[in-house]
């Protein structure tokens, strides 16, 4: 009998480690919110090693690694080694800009398990000015090597977009070249900045088709070389993606200053509380938390999904995606095509713009800019 | 549609190996034997968990199915099925070392 038939909230497999927010990077994509957390607030190493302990007590198979730029945390060995302690297995994601051979070196030997690289595009003017920085495509390389050396996996994370979206094939060929034996073809989702810049980011429709079926054909031919995951953009398909393995089910979000969020994008819906590390045990806070408990289930579903067939398959999509579109967090995905809201998603995915991007920037504090 | 690829088999002096960032572990919250790959997980059944001990690189896949034929009493063809079902799948993903 499962967790959830005995009436417990299921145990996650995966915990989303924010490390900072901190980037030298400015991804116009980017899933990180808006507001930023600054560096002042952020969690201590012997409180993330708490919370990777008490994350492998409640059934967390895997910590990632992440961000902002997860190499910007000076403890960032002593954050592995303590994953390692905790049994916890360690994705590091990072976007290589700032984190020295070296260390890397030196992760390896606390035993990092995993290396997930992120590549803006097998061009390399095109990849620095959509990250915003120039010389990072650079880092990339040689950090891929490094990984590749020290015998550690590789994975290549190509965040794909109107600007790069029809260069695929030569983004996986990219992908083999460097040694990497997976590569995620992440189409953008629109949450946070990426949200801010959807009508930059948005490729056309006749884009979208093309590339799902060149993703099949490589993923074909390259089968015992390279593992091609692909994460479809969902603005245009018929049915919702299954959001996070559906909300506080199988993973949680950990923020640089100690939010516990059932997904990186839940601080946009509004009324929703969330609670600390600093106050509550992860236990606690994974069975217990308003936030947590808000889409738990079906009971907050209203038809269609309440009765769908697909109900327990998708979980109605996205909550985040409901709200940013619809204005109401426990509204049909209006991705589904039986969403009443369906026509709203086909109309933007059709917005394309030639705009400049808004990169993602740290604000300085107001508080701050007053000492004059 | 794809096609299925056709079956080859797999060396019989071949190493199978699980290479660093692939890991088989035993968890309680999760009620048995999972295998830890990059930023996946794959639950084992009792099975493939004791085809999966014996892939360290030192032993051959021939050496692999007999012992397992031996430890479990069970027809050769059967587990030699099994070992190169699981060990070829794993290889596709780049989950399972095969050379020395």
């Amino acid at each position: 009998m499962s967790d959830e038939t005995a009436g417990l909230s299921p145990r996650p497999l995966g915990l989303l480690a924010e490390l900072t927010h901190r980037c030298p990077l400015g991804c116009p994509y980017c899933s990180n919110p808006l507001e930023l957390e600054g560096r002042s607030g952020e969690l201590d190493t012997l409180t993330w090693a708490r919370v990777f302990r008490e994350a492998a007590e409640l059934g967390v198979l895997q910590v990632h690694l992440s961000g902002g730029e997860p190499a910007a945390r000076r403890d960032l060995v002593e954050l592995v080694a303590a994953a390692g302690v905790a049994k916890l297995y360690t994705n590091l994601i990072t976007s290589a800009v700032g984190l020295p051979l070296t260390s890397l070196a030196a992760l390896a030997d606390r035993g990092l398990d995993h290396v997930q690289i992120s590549i803006q595009d097998s061009d390399i003017g095109s990849a620095d000015h959509i990250a915003g920085y120039k010389g990072a495509a650079q880092r990339k390389r040689a950090l891929a090597a490094e990984v590749v050396r020290l015998g550690l996996p590789l994975t290549v994370n190509m965040v794909v977009h109107r600007a790069n979206i029809e260069r695929i094939a030569a983004m996986i060929d990219f992908a083999l070249r460097l040694g990497a034996s997976r590569v995620e073809i992440a189409h953008v989702q629109y949450y946070g900045w990426a949200l801010r810049n959807r009508a930059a980011l948005m490729p056309r429709r006749e884009q979208v088709e093309a590339a799902a079926i060149e993703v099949e054909r490589l993923r074909h031919l390259h089968r015992g070389s390279i593992v091609i995951d692909s994460v479809i953009p969902d603005y245009f398909a018929r049915l919702p993606k299954p959001c996070v393995g559906g909300w506080g089910r199988r993973s949680l979000n950990v923020t640089p200053t100690g939010l516990v969020l059932p997904c990186h994008a839940a601080q946009s819906i509004p009324g929703l509380e969330f609670w600390s590390v600093r106050d509550h045990e992860l236990g606690e806070i994974w069975d217990r938390s308003p936030a947590f408990e808000a889409f738990r289930g079906s009971d907050w579903m209203r038809d269609p999904c309440r009765t769908c067939s697909r109900r327990d398959i998708d979980f109605g999509g996205c909550r985040c995606q409901a709200f940013a579109l619809t204005g109401d967090a426990r509204a049909t995905d209006p991705v589904c095509h039986l969403s009443a809201d369906h026509r709203l998603v086909v109309d933007l995915a059709s917005i394309g713009e030639d705009a400049p991007y808004e990169y993602r920037r740290q604000v300085p504090r107001a508080d701050l800019l007053a000492i004059k | 549609m794809s096609e299925p690829l056709p079956q080859a088999a797999i060396a019989p002096d071949c190493l199978p190996r699980l290479p660093r960032g692939v890991r088989l572990v035993h968890n309680k919250a999760q009620g048995g034997w999972v295998l830890l790959a990059p930023e996946r997980i794959f639950k084992a059944d009792a099975i493939a968990a004791e085809i999966l001990k014996r892939c360290t690189g030192e032993a051959t896949l021939a050496m692999i199915v007999d012992d397992l034929a031996a430890a479990f009493n069970a027809p050769r063809e059967r587990i030699l099925t099994d070992v190169t079902s699981v060990v070829r799948m794993l290889a596709d993903k780049r989950l399972m070392e095969l050379s020395p």
